[in-house]
């Protein structure tokens, strides 16, 4: 299947613009960063999730507890799935009972990752909250989910594909909406 | 490579380095959740195991049951013992049996070498060799080495003298395959009567002389001297093999400061190895003990996880 370029709905500025802004929704929110936690979720929450950390810094000067999730071996496709997922480790090097978790990741769709990624923090603890940051929520749920805080809402089709790219791990810093189209 | 396609775990003669890899790296994620306070997750849900175990055993059982309820499936354990078969119920039509009753992966010990290739042909479960006679005991052999991995970064070059009783030891044979294909250096120790006569096979040097074998080694791997293998006359007696072939500080005197020194389990103290090394700051016995669950956990999700097609 070819992929079509359609648009770029975030370049490197607007992706800087929403991870500041979120950065301050957090600690407005949370009255400070005192019990705050920030957990990426592999793969690209992770880059994201320490972006965030530094903006946070910024705000205020304070050591947040950061985390790293792997969710594969909380997916509900995996006896489903042909291909079967590389696990690679999750580190969550802190106790996060009574911390107010902020979960991190690029894209939030059909609400499953965060499913899994859930499933996984209540095995660790038992947080006093768990919030969403996501930089593109893309609509299209299939549970009931909703982010707390959203860099960029981007209506977008199923036939579509959302992609983040990031510099640490894509060489380039952008977000654009790739069309599936029939060869 | 991300998937093992492969029904059954039988032995590492037939796998590839690429495999192994990638059973090494799901078992470094796998690690993780051991050191959890909640050590679970319901990856394999649902998901049925059967440990089917002819032959006595402590550590390869309790690590496998515990690998099991960490990766969320259920599992029941039959003993060779207490099992229909000393009613007279063939193997084939014992595990027909229970593969009925949903059993999807089929653990097995067994005195017999071969016998887990056999059942592997005899029932579509997948089959993991806990060790078959003097055969192979693959997952012995990918803890062995995930331990090396994880102490000395690497396997590749790496000089590995295995001694003892290579002629009956299936952990010897796993470990001899595997490590040779992850690229280290095997050389074996111990006396010529202990050696297997088809030694060639695997294209290693052999020494009788412990402290030779040793002096550039980077892992020592002490093999447990199995009394009940023994069909008697290969050595004179446990004591003078302590003697020439036991491994204590004085032996290993001039050997690498940074040698790991290994035994599979369980060790009879004093004889293969003394207490002075099997406890002290070089052994990585209870690390191996750790990583038999890490590697079993990796197993059970590299042949349960996907579906098979």
């Amino acid at each position: 299947m070819a992929l079509k370029h359609k648009a770029t709905v975030m370049d490197e500025k607007g992706m800087q613009q929403a991870l500041r802004r979120i950065a301050h929704e957090i600690v407005e929110r949370n009255k400070g960063l005192r019990r705050i936690a920030l957990i990426g979720i592999r793969k690209r929450g992770v880059p994201l999730a320490r972006r965030l950390q530094a903006y946070l810094n910024e705000i205020e000067e304070f050591d947040i507890p950061f985390g790293i999730l792997d969710i594969t071996l909380y997916r509900d496709d995996l006896s489903q799935r042909q291909d079967q997922p590389e696990v690679h480790t999750t580190d969550v090097p802190f106790d996060l009972t009574d911390k107010n978790v902020i979960l991190v990741d690029d894209v939030l769709f059909t609400g499953r990752t965060v499913r899994a990624a859930m499933d996984a923090m209540v095995d660790f603890g038992r947080p006093a909250s768990i919030q969403l940051a996501v930089l593109v929520d893309r609509g299209h749920r299939e549970l009931p989910i909703r982010a707390d805080y959203v860099g960029k809402n981007v209506p977008s089709s199923r036939n579509e594909l959302v992609e983040v790219r990031i510099q640490d791990l894509d060489q380039a810093e952008q977000v654009d909406i790739l069309e599936k189209a029939p060869e | 490579m991300q998937t093992l396609r492969r029904k059954d775990i039988l032995g590492l003669e037939e796998m590839s380095a690429e495999e192994i890899t990638l059973i090494l790296e799901t078992a470094r994620s796998m690690r993780e959740i051991m050191q959890r306070k909640i050590k679970k997750v319901p990856t394999l849900r649902g998901r049925s195991v059967l440990n089917l175990f002819y032959e006595p055993s402590t550590r390869t059982k309790a690590s496998f049951e515990l690998a099991q309820k960490y990766m969320s499936s259920d599992a029941v354990s039959v003993a060779g013992s207490s099992s229909s078969l000393v009613k007279g119920e063939t193997l084939k039509d014992t595990v027909r049996n229970v593969e009925v009753m949903g059993v999807e992966c089929v653990i097995m010990r067994h005195p017999v070498s071969g016998s887990s290739h056999y059942l592997a042909r005899s029932v579509e479960a997948s089959v993991i060799n806990a060790g078959d006679g003097m055969h192979e005991h693959p997952t012995q052999g990918l803890l062995d080495m995930f331990t090396i991995w994880e102490n000395k970064g690497r396997l590749e070059e790496l000089k590995v003298v295995i001694v003892g009783d290579i002629r009956h030891s299936r952990v010897a044979r796993s470990n001899l395959w595997g490590l040779q294909k992850m690229g280290a250096e095997v050389m074996v120790a111990g006396p010529p009567t202990l050696m297997p006569p088809d030694l060639n096979v695997f294209g290693v040097k052999h020494f009788t002389d412990i402290e030779e074998a040793v002096e550039d080694a980077d892992v020592v791997m002490a093999l447990r001297l199995q009394k009940e293998r023994q069909e008697g006359g290969l050595f004179p007696s446990m004591r003078e093999y302590a003697e020439l072939y036991g491994l204590n500080a004085k032996r290993l005197a001039h050997a690498k400061e940074d040698m790991l020194i290994m035994h599979p389990g369980p060790i009879n103290r004093g004889i293969e190895l003394s207490s002075e090394l099997a406890d002290g700051p070089r052994s990585v016995v209870m690390d191996q003990v750790a990583a038999g669950v890490a590697v079993r956990m990796a197993l059970l999700y590299l042949l349960l996880g996907g579906t098979k097609e």
